[in-house]
């Protein structure tokens, strides 16, 4: 912007061409300047989100492990009816795959991504491998696998390592909206048994939603109360708003819990005052959870909604009454329309951040109120499946992703009738 | 002169490490069990010459598997549960461990002689309720379902494992049927069946420390819970009491992750906390059993009383199935999650 002062003075009697030149030098160098200051940021990015999100996004979809322990047995698989056990020959496959193994630890990573298909397979997979060396003609192996465990005769284990031959798989991503492929690889719903995910998307952006108006509806009044506060009073009232902010989740969720027990201070004090008889279930429901996100996520509501308010000029409020409006038709007319950028922000953010929820939900919701993130940290550390923990997080961030292009358009929109 | 003066301090600058006080990172669970484990092992065994920094986390093998994936293994001895101590040794992130370094396999539980793991000790998941609120005790896990007998909520672990060995035994089915049962298709339809029962009642639990918490605060009247738990709060002067039969009891295992740098002054440590001496100082000072059987002699019958692993209490328990949950829970699990939300 101020590059006008970094031109080399040119005389006047100089050439004009000269003068172009020196000109696009200093545009170059200035371009150069600003790109060499923001560089370490754009380092920093790409190395801890770009990097990372690649990475997950490959997860979800990579599938190594059949294809890397048993390419023999996935040929001899290859024609198969995928109907009744396969031929001798490919257990004569298994048998060589698995005596091949360098590690005992790919047999067990094997066991793991072939038990997350078919429950069973982990069991099926290691007796196998604890009984090595299998030989003899391709008959006796068969007979021989049998007799260690008759399940090696039935199809559906070996339809899950047919189906998993190949290193990339769409699968562990249709599992996370309740889809799955069938023998014939063709793609239909989960049996109803196993139909979570989609209702637990759902779920996170309903709470989301609630927890965002709700920030809304009691950020909104405080917000402008502080600003026609003198800036005194209203940095002080601001601490109080930051306190809470400051002090760790786990302590405000503790506190919730000692407020809102059947004995605690909450359902005392109404029954106190008899306008209950029986203690109300603020906990361990979707109440609870709200209440104490709602708790939570408040301060990011109010900040943006504070700094737009304090730009807009109380004038125009007087100025639209003093012209013949009625106060309240002035205030949603010509007031909340000026601060429309900052409930867009802070509803964005609260959103953004509530979709992202984890240990509020774990603590005080049940089974039903668990959100998407909870499923992703147990499929991590719990189950160790981390494909479908990618997945499930490539869905997530899709969901939001596309949340936050439909906001842009509305809020073009919204610039435009302005 | 100066060279050699130079040449000792380089020298005596790298031989000092050696010299140090070798430290182990022991890894366990946190809260009273920590403690219980500070006074019975860690604390004796620093007099012998090691350091141990004790390490708190909450089972997440993702930090294990991370580490041994990458070769930046940062702890010595970690405390798992045994469905991880299975899994995590199929999938190769433990050492396999030297017995004759650890000690005789005949004086352990034979449950606690695996081949990556040892058993530390022998917890139980419970029935409990609070002596001084319910008046009516339960007598068996029917009445943990039958809600007109004992009016209130009850506090379940949020997910499917126990609730449905639980489920099946209030239902009707013995104790040693249990996992044959809840194989079949029908039996886990069954077992998700009763539960549907009870869902309006069930208020749920996350973390270990949170059902007795419920008990005391009369939010629930029955609960499922881990023993030692029920024990902790009856030291702090509760007087929460145990419906033993039916109990699920499991052991904790002591594992070295693969590539840990310490692994014998680990494998010495290891030995150490499976000595029946150390072993009764661990259970007198929270009322989970010695695996070491050998222990078991030198406690008194009070303590006796508090332990899943005495002759009364083990009576009609029920051993977790590692095996069964190994292959089934991710599963079982997924459907739980189906059907908290219908």
């Amino acid at each position: 912007m101020h590059a006008a002062t970094s031109v080399p003075l040119v005389s006047a009697e100089a050439p004009p061409g000269e003068l172009r030149r020196a000109l696009a030098r200093a545009e170059a160098r200035r371009k150069w300047r600003a790109f060499a200051l923001t560089a370490p940021l754009l380092v920093f990015l790409l190395l801890t989100l770009l990097v990372p999100i690649v990475a997950l996004l490959q997860r979800a979809v990579e599938n190594p492990e059949v294809a890397n322990a048993l390419p023999r047995t996935v040929r001899a698989l290859d024609g198969w009816n995928r109907k009744e056990a396969p031929a001798p020959a490919a257990y004569a496959a298994m048998a060589t795959d698995l005596g091949q193994l360098p590690d005992s630890s790919d047999a067990g990573a094997l066991a793991r991504r072939l038990n997350t298909e078919i429950a069973g397979a982990r069991s099926l997979v290691m007796g196998a491998f604890r009984a090595l060396p299998i030989t003899g003609t391709p008959e006796e192996i068969k007979a021989r696998m049998l007799e260690l465990d008759p399940r090696w005769g039935e199809a559906p284990y070996w339809q899950a390592i047919a189906k998993n031959g190949s290193r990339w798989t769409p699968d562990y991503l249709l599992a996370s909206v309740d889809l799955r492929r069938d023998v014939a690889g063709e793609v239909e719903r989960m049996p109803a048994d196993q139909r979570a995910f989609a209702g637990i998307l759902l779920r996170t952006f309903q709470i989301s939603a609630v927890v965002t108006f709700f920030c809304l509806l009691l950020a909104y009044p405080l917000a402008w109360w502080l600003s026609t506060l003198p800036a005194r009073k209203a940095n002080v009232l601001m601490i109080l708003v930051l306190v809470p902010f400051w002090t760790s989740i786990l302590v405000r969720v503790a506190a919730w819990i000692v407020l809102l027990q059947s004995e605690g201070l909450v359902n005392r004090g109404l029954m106190g005052l008899g306008l209950i008889d029986q203690p109300l279930a603020l906990l361990f429901n979707r109440t609870g959870v709200i209440i104490a996100m709602v708790h939570i996520l408040l301060p990011f509501m109010i900040l943006p909604l504070y700094s737009v308010m304090k730009s807009v000029p109380p004038t125009y409020l007087r100025a639209a009454v003093s012209l013949g409006s009625s106060p309240l038709a002035a205030f949603f007319r010509v007031y909340v329309p000026q601060t429309y950028p900052g409930i867009g922000a802070g509803a964005l953010l609260v959103f953004i951040l509530a979709i992202g929820y984890y240990v509020t939900p774990a603590l005080l919701g049940g089974a039903d109120d668990q959100m998407l993130s909870y499923y992703i940290a147990r499929y991590t550390n719990v189950e160790i499946n981390w494909g479908m923990a990618c997945a499930l997080g490539a869905v997530l961030l899709v969901a939001t992703l596309v949340l936050y292009a439909v906001y842009r358009r509305i809020g073009k929109a919204e610039l435009s009738l302005g | 002169m100066k060279k050699t003066l130079l040449a000792c301090t380089v020298a005596a600058s790298f031989a000092l490490p050696a010299f140090a006080q070798q430290q182990l990172t022991v890894v366990n669970f946190g809260g009273a069990n920590a403690n219980a484990q500070k006074k019975a092992y860690y604390e004796p065994f620093e007099k012998t010459g090691t350091k141990i920094i004790p390490v708190e986390y909450n089972g997440e093998q993702a930090k294990i598997k991370a580490m041994v994936e990458t070769k930046k293994v940062t702890w010595d001895v970690v405390e798992v549960e045994s469905p991880d101590a299975a899994r995590g040794c199929d999938e190769g992130l433990f050492e396999k461990l030297d017995y004759s370094k650890i000690g005789s396999k005949a004086d352990f539980l034979p449950a606690a002689v695996t081949d990556c793991g040892v058993g530390l000790f022998v917890w139980s998941t419970v029935m409990a309720y609070n002596g001084e609120k319910l008046k009516t005790a339960p007598t068996s896990w029917a009445d943990f379902w039958d809600v007109k007998k004992i009016p209130g909520k009850r506090g379940m672990r949020k997910g499917a494992r126990y609730n449905l060995e639980f489920a099946l035994m209030a239902d009707g089915v013995k104790p040693a049927d249990v996992y044959k049962v809840l194989g079949t298709k029908e039996g886990a339809d069954r077992a998700f069946k009763k539960l549907t029962e009870l869902k309006p009642n069930i208020q749920w639990w996350e973390a270990g420390a949170q059902p007795p918490q419920f008990l005391v605060a009369g939010d629930v009247v029955l609960t499922t819970v881990y023993n030692g738990r029920i024990d902790a709060a009856n030291r702090e002067g509760r007087d929460l009491k145990i419906y033993w039969p039916g109990g699920i009891y499991d052991l904790d295992y002591l594992v070295i992750p693969k590539g840990a740098p310490n692994k014998e002054a680990s494998l010495k440590y290891i030995q150490f906390a499976m000595q029946p001496a150390n072993q009764a100082v661990y259970a007198q000072n929270i009322a989970y059993g010695p695996t070491n059987t050998k222990a078991l002699a030198s406690l008194s019958p009070k303590i006796l009383a508090d332990l899943p692993t005495s002759s009364t209490n083990a009576k009609d328990a029920l051993q977790f199935n590692v095996g069964f949950w190994a292959d089934q829970g991710e599963a079982l699990e997924k459907r739980f999650a189906a059907w908290a939300t219908q």
